[in-house]
């Protein structure tokens, strides 16, 4: 936290004016991200957090206060390509193969040819998927779809990583494999990460802290600092210490309900 | 094997229902004239001459079909007789329609989905103009570009662009439409152009609707280039045979040259399936 603030939000408040009259989606949202760091963003359906990380991506534009992404506006950021975004959908380009859709971004920003090559060679191979480059979308599992869009993500090097309940649709099998490999990949490379979860575990899992958020209007009702260390083996989750941390998410996330009602 | 039954079946009942016509309409000439010779015509005969006569008001299948074949192999194809020359005439008229009307249709398109005057104001135009009868305008186009000195080929295949913009301008605002938000999303956090989102995804999404609306423009084009050949004078191509053939009563003609319509087209929309499959499959949108 002492380290350079990546992501800054300030009384940050989204309204969307809908047919049905205006919906507050963000109320008076105060949090910083620093340098490298994991932040998950946890609460029930509607609270906002697609908001958010869609407001920090610049796909939305907030209605009051401020937000600063590598200190300028999220749209300035966003034209220098400061993020990777991970969608909950792999939506991958059907006509293009696995390689193909990973060197999208690449092509787009003017990488020359060899460069494109070797890229899509590493980042395919930090998801583990060497050897499925050719392939096209449909002929890899759900799973194998999710980490290519990931590799997408990450094939241009951007600082930050901004992903959106990525693992959501996968089995609990494939999801703690992926958790684990992304935590891997975070020690590697000093990414900063936000990342959008309806999980207990898999917040405490992940994260250096973690953003409570509860619904009608949005807002974050806790932010916890995880004391659990950088390296963390999948077993961790049997320790006290990660079921402390998984009771005050639980008890953030209950208190956000009872305000509710 | 299993698919073709039913269209036998189909046809079988078609072609029998056909027949039952021939004789039903025919009969009349048959009757009077067996009346004025003072004769009595048996069923046999009566049935027998309805499907022989030279100018019947429908003609029988199989003389439809030997007058296509007489038409087809009975001389060079280069002979004004042939009906291969004249299917000839008409498809060089369709395919340089079709080529205009799709290249139109697809600018028009492009036009509409990145431009919002363009959006609000071309598509009541496109629509309005498919409304006008194509039998009024045709003349009228031919005897516009007879003037200033353009005739053949360049006045049918306008016609035939007429026509066949029209699907395409529709398919293709869809398709160019049919990337969700995420998709869009997605390449605006590349900071993608306008030009590269139009490239990397509304193009090769729109492949699907694309070939879709070309299948239609294609039968339309035909049409196009067969009304446009009607007031041309009736020189060549399957619409001046239809023509010369109402204007002699060569009901056997008119019904060969239909049949020879009704065949180039299918073979065009076949042709622009088959493109269809080998694109989608080389884009392994087929599986
Ligand atoms: N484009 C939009 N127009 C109008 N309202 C919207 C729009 N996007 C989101 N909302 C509303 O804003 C609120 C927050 O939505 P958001 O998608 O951020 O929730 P979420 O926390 O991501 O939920 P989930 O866990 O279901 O994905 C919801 O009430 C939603 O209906
Ligand atoms: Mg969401």
């Amino acid at each position: 936290m002492a380290e350079k603030a990546v992501i800054e939000a300030k009384g940050v408040n989204l309204v969307f004016e809908t047919n049905d009259g205006p919906v507050q989606a963000l109320k008076d949202v105060n949090l910083t991200v620093g340098k490298g760091e994991f932040v998950s963003f946890i609460g029930p359906s509607g609270c906002g957090k697609t908001t958010l990380l869609r407001a920090i991506a610049a796909l939305e534009t907030p209605t009051g206060g401020t937000l600063t992404v590598n200190g300028m506006s999220p749209d300035a950021a966003r034209k220098a390509r400061a993020y990777g975004y991970v969608f909950q959908a792999a939506g991958l380009y059907p006509w293009r193969t696995i390689a193909g859709n990973v060197k999208l971004p690449l092509e787009i920003m003017g990488f020359s040819k060899a460069e494109q090559d070797e890229r899509v060679r590493k980042v395919l191979a930090l998801v583990e998927l060497d050897g499925f480059g050719a392939k096209f979308p449909w002929q890899l599992s759900g799973g194998m779809q999710q980490r290519a869009s990931i590799a997408r993500a990450l094939a241009f090097d951007a600082d930050i990583l901004l992903m959106d309940e990525p693992f959501g649709a996968l089995d609990e099998i494939v999801r703690d494999r992926l958790n684990e490999e992304l935590l891997k990949l975070w020690a590697r490379t000093d990414k900063t990460i936000c990342f959008v979860t309806h999980s207990i575990p898999e917040a405490v899992y992940l994260s250096t802290k973690i953003v409570v958020m509860s619904p009608r209007p949005g807002r974050i009702t806790d932010i916890i600092e995880s004391t659990l260390p950088r390296e963390r083996p999948l077993d961790i989750r049997d320790t006290p210490e990660f079921l402390a941390i998984s009771h005050r998410v639980r008890d953030g996330l209950r208190a956000g309900h009872s305000y509710d009602v | 094997m299993r698919a073709a039954l039913p269209i036998l079946a189909v046809l079988a009942v078609i072609v029998a229902l056909w027949y039952a016509a021939t004789v039903w309409m025919n009969a009349p000439w048959v009757r009077d004239q067996a009346a004025r010779a003072g004769q009595e015509v048996t069923t046999s005969q009566l049935v027998r001459e309805t499907m022989s006569q030279e100018r019947p008001v429908l003609p029988a299948p199989h003389q439809v079909i030997a007058e296509l074949w007489k038409g087809v192999t009975g001389q060079a194809v280069t002979s004004k007789r042939s009906l291969v020359y004249h299917a000839w005439v008409t498809v060089s008229a369709t395919l340089l329609g079709f080529a205009i009307g799709t290249g139109l249709g697809i600018l028009l398109a492009v036009g509409i989905v990145h431009n919002r005057a363009m959006d609000l104001s071309v598509m009541p135009w496109a629509i309005a103009s498919q409304t006008i009868p194509i039998l009024a305008i045709a003349p009228m186009i031919i005897v516009v570009l007879n003037s200033v000195g353009v005739q053949g080929l360049i006045p049918k295949a306008i016609i035939s662009a007429y026509l066949s913009f029209f699907p395409v301008v529709v398919g293709m605002v869809k398709g160019f439409r049919s990337p969700d938000r995420m998709q869009l999303d997605l390449l605006k956090t590349y900071n993608a152009s306008q030009g590269q989102t139009f490239w990397k995804l509304r193009w090769p999404s729109s492949a699907p609707y694309l070939f879709a609306s070309l299948k239609v423009a294609v039968a339309a084009s035909l049409v196009g280039a067969i009304v446009g050949e009607m007031p041309t004078g009736a020189v060549a191509g399957l619409g001046a045979r239809l023509l010369s053939g109402s204007y002699y009563g060569q009901t056997i003609q008119i019904w060969a040259a239909l049949f020879m319509a009704a065949i180039v087209a299918a073979g065009l929309v076949f042709i622009v399936g088959g493109i269809e499959r080998a694109t989608l499959k080389r884009m392994g949108l087929v599986r």
